[in-house]
């Protein structure tokens, strides 16, 4: 009888948990190091750092951690349940209960478009949030450029656009948008700002694309002039910046296809204070490929930071499964290996 | 979710100083070792201390810059939220908007 190699339970990029031999999270996790390397063009990892994942990913533990001394700040965007009574009862939980180090005020219609048209109201709940927490408070939202496309905006809706082929149209449709986008990022960012937020955070910035990254680079420079210093958030969208324009460039470099070093490059000279790399997941490969796939692609990050870098390990991204209740197994080995590996500021 | 980072790899907000170190990376956008060492030498303290629960309890009951507040943990003298953000403005050489709108708005 041959001798088997024994399994492991671990879970795949979905949040569903499986048995892996040691053999074959081994394979998984140089893979995926090997799938970032070539898609990003970065170095892949070293047999060392495969072999720190691997014992982070073979074990068996129900829960795992950073070493004492190395923990992070967290940044919380989008953080409580807003299902706990008021929003400062919420983030008095998160600050008391959480020991979160940063806290986010943020509303269920959470993008920038939609905040505009209640600020008041929300500057009312920061101004009284400030005056109960201890821990900073940011505001947070979502740039989501495609809300101002028809039918809930006043540009053209350049998705339907686009599969005609009518791609000039497409672009003068984005611009449009971008205009009231950026005007509206600044309107919020000064409002909140002015109201005592002590910083502001832009989430799945790119997540439609160059243009929606390019109005919140706009709007970040503006507001880092006005106000030297307030924090300024950007978490990224995705790993890479999807081309739907094609032909934006901030100060010479096109936005098209940047990967997170790039994206950090010009997110530190637009004046942001804190940078949110982010990875997705595919749902079909395990969470061990899934995290050398990120930590790949974020690595060159590191080289080149001058300010705090927080990866995104939120749900579905950056090797945390995409389910609505991720496991803690999976979220903190992700957590780890990312604080291991990248030496990040934060998550 | 929340709770899994806070415990696998967070600093511990206000049980230890992660809202102060946070606070350096905001406003000044310093790398967390940068960070620590900024705020370690502000408070007198090891880095290594700055994530202590035990060590931070003490330092920041010293210092008035506000600790978590439950049944077994009550200090009713001390400074908490605003009154502590005033301190922690203070130690750490930076202007906290909230602080400054505070003495205009109160007229102070």
């Amino acid at each position: 009888m041959l001798p088997v190699e024994a399994k492991i339970p671990t879970r795949m990029g979905d949040g569903f948990m499986v048995e892996m031999t040691r053999a074959e999270l081994r394979a998984d996790l140089e893979a995926g190091t090997a799938e970032a390397a070539r898609k990003a063009k970065a170095p892949p990892l070293s047999q060392d750092e495969l072999d720190h994942l691997l014992d982070i990913y073979a074990s068996r533990a129900a829960f795992t951690a950073v070493d004492i001394g190395d923990q992070v700040v967290l940044s919380c965007d989008g953080g409580g349940s807003k299902l706990t009574g008021t929003d400062l009862l919420d983030l008095l939980e998160s600050e008391q209960r959480l020991g979160q180090d940063i806290l986010e005020l943020w509303h269920i219609e959470y993008s920038y478009k939609a905040i505009k048209t209640i600020l008041p109201f929300q500057q009312q709940v920061m101004q009284n949030v400030q005056m109960m927490c201890t821990a900073p408070v940011q505001y947070g939202a979502q740039p989501n450029l495609a809300f101002y496309s028809k039918p809930d905006g006043p540009a053209g809706n350049f998705f339907e656009m686009l599969p005609r082929g009518d791609i000039p149209g497409a672009r003068a449709a984005m611009e449009e948008a971008m205009e009231h986008a950026t005007k509206d990022f600044i309107y919020v960012g000064e409002g909140m700002l002015d109201a005592g937020a002590d910083g502001m955070d832009f989430d799945t910035t790119g997540g439609a694309g160059d243009a929606d990254f390019y109005s919140t680079l706009r709007a970040v420079k503006h507001l880092r002039e006005r106000y030297p210093e307030a924090g300024i958030e950007v978490g990224m969208a995705g790993e890479f910046v999807i081309g739907v324009h094609g032909e934006l460039e901030w100060e010479g470099r096109r936005l098209a296809g940047l990967w997170p070093k790039e994206q950090l490059e010009l997110c530190q000279d637009a004046g942001v204070t804190i940078f949110g790399p982010a990875v997705n997941i595919r749902t079909g490969k395990s969470c061990a490929w899934n995290t050398a796939y990120s930590i790949t692609a974020m690595k060159p990050c590191m080289d080149v930071a001058r300010i705090p870098v927080h990866p995104n390990v939120g749900q579905g991204v950056c090797g945390v499964p995409v389910n609505g209740y991720p496991g803690e197994d999976a979220s903190s080995r992700a957590a780890k290996a990312h604080v291991d590996l990248l030496r990040c500021d934060g998550l | 979710m929340d709770v899994t980072h806070a415990l696998a790899a967070g600093m511990g907000g206000m049980r230890t100083a992660g809202d102060l170190v946070a606070r350096m990376q905001m406003s000044r956008g310093m790398r967390l070792k940068e960070a620590k060492r900024y705020v370690a030498g502000k408070l007198g303290c090891s880095v290594r201390d700055l994530s202590d629960s035990c060590a931070m309890e003490q330092i920041r009951g010293e210092r008035g810059l506000g600790r978590i507040l439950d049944h077994s943990n009550l200090h009713p003298g001390e400074p908490n939220a605003m009154m502590a953000k005033f301190r922690i403005a203070e130690l750490l050489g930076l202007r906290i908007s909230s602080v400054e709108r505070f003495r205009e708005l109160a007229g102070m």
